[in-house]
């Protein structure tokens, strides 16, 4: 109890793990929105052929993107974008979402090529056999069905995210864990803070699974019968 | 209306059609018929260039759609075309399947295509499933509604692609009857099938097709009772 109290009583410390706990989903809320926005431009131009059917410029250079964040630790990313590329910016939540926004982008971008794959092809056909084009079919039968194909690992791209920005004490930005490390390191007591980050992180991520599986259900019904 | 010249397709080392010639007219409904891989579906899949051939040339009036420089959208807004599994847009409603097409084509106003769906629909008796998606019908049903998917871009031409081949036996029908009123109201209309009692009803004339040419053509009444050629005889007689 003793324990409990200089966790979260003493000094209103619950306050900080909520300003921890917001500044997580500040940065994973707008951190998707911007890696749903680059994976899908960037899966278009991977999938992109000349008329001849072979690849375009545009593939080569998401594939290169692709690559480079595939293969380097979201850490150093992040470290880079904070002293290197965006050194004179001072918002540490800016800097975090772009970065792993680029991030996230790279992972939805090949979960969305493995969404569209997977859309029956005889829909663009249809689109082509009733001469519209080929922008018209992407936006509204294809993209669409991707998505919902796509939903599941979308889901987990997004909670391996969340947990992901775990790291942006990095760059000196208290989100929950680094809200905790720092409850715990005052009162010299790890364990309440700690596991009680984990109990947050693990409710927070309960709440969003079963969100996104209504979404899928909701999405599915009229698909499947 | 549709003139082909010399068209060939390969895949590859795999010639699937070796260089065909024809020109269909005016009014005419024909039926291609064929053993399975003698290039029937990819013949017809080149005419509104789904397939793009490797040589030849394929006109719709005066238009050479082989043309690299021919934009083929507005080509194809003229062509309907029907496919073996449907392919409804599984997405959107029946109602959106429909009038996507027309809307988005600025060929229609958004309640004008509204309007003329649910005519289309009320013609094959399905405006109660408007609001329905493609897999809440049955195949045949979905087959029928693809068909005035097509209609709702007032094409001058249709083309089938084997538009019975995936259904249950007892929604064979249906479609067939959607198909021969279609006929009957004066569609151009190129049809694949294994149908051959449609063929004899519906066709102004009747394609053979083996290993990739038009072996033979012919009226209904010749080409089911006098058979010219002795592969097209071989034909019909483990057929019928």
């Amino acid at each position: 109890m003793e324990q409990f109290n200089a966790a979260f009583i003493t000094d209103d410390r619950w306050k900080l793990y909520f300003q921890g706990l917001w500044t997580t989903l500040e940065i994973v809320l707008f951190a998707t929105i911007l890696g749903l926005a680059v994976g899908t431009i960037s899966c278009l131009m991977y999938m992109s052929t000349s008329k001849k059917g072979k690849p375009t410029v545009l593939h080569y250079i998401a594939m290169i993107y692709i690559d480079i964040i595939r293969g380097t630790p979201s850490v150093l990313q992040l470290l880079i974008m904070w002293f290197i590329i965006m050194k004179s910016s001072t918002n540490g939540v800016l800097v975090a979402v772009i970065s792993f926004g680029i991030n996230s982008g790279a992972y939805v971008s090949e979960i969305m090529r493995g969404g569209i794959q997977a859309v029956n092809k005889g829909q663009l056909e249809a689109g082509d056999s009733l001469g519209i084009t080929r922008f018209t079919t992407m936006r509204y039968v294809i993209l669409p069905q991707a998505f919902r194909n796509a939903l599941p690992a979308l889901c987990n791209e997004f909670i391996t995210l969340l947990k992901e920005t775990a790291i942006v004490g990095y760059v000196s930005l208290a989100d929950l864990t680094r809200v905790a490390n720092q409850v715990a390191s005052r009162t010299y007591q790890p364990f309440m803070p700690l596991i009680g980050a984990a109990v947050i992180y693990f409710v927070i991520i309960k709440f969003f699974t079963i969100l996104f599986g209504n979404l899928e259900r909701r999405l599915r019904q009229n698909v499947t019968c | 209306m549709l003139r082909v010249e010399n068209l060939k397709k390969s895949y590859g080392d795999n010639e699937i059609l070796k260089g065909i010639s024809c020109e269909i007219k005016e009014g005419e409904k024909i039926v291609i018929v064929g053993p399975s891989g003698s290039g029937k579906s990819t013949f017809l899949r080149c005419l509104n260039l789904l397939e793009s051939p490797t040589a030849g040339k394929v006109w719709l009036d005066d238009v050479e759609l082989t043309n690299a420089k021919t934009d083929l959208n507005p080509i194809r807004q003229q062509m309907g075309m029907v496919f073996q599994h449907f392919n409804l847009f599984e997405n959107l409603t029946i109602m959106d399947n429909i009038t996507l097409a027309p809307i988005k084509t600025k060929r229609m106003k958004k309640e004008e295509a509204r309007e003329n769906a649910l005519t289309l629909l009320r013609r094959i008796g399905l405006e109660d499933k408007a609001d329905a998606y493609p897999a809440q019908l049955s195949g045949g049903q979905q087959q029928r509604v693809a068909i005035v998917r097509s209609l709702a871009m007032k094409p001058k031409v249709m083309l089938f692609d084997e538009p019975t081949s995936a259904l249950d036996p007892e929604m064979v029908g249906e479609v067939l009857d959607v198909m021969t009123e279609l006929a009957d109201s004066g569609m151009n209309m190129v049809v694949v099938t294994h149908e051959m009692g449609f063929a004899r009803n519906v066709a102004s004339r009747i394609m053979f097709m083996d290993g990739g040419h038009i072996v033979e053509e012919n009226d209904p009444d010749n080409f089911f009772e006098h058979p010219k050629s002795e592969r097209c005889r071989e034909f019909l007689s483990k057929i019928l």
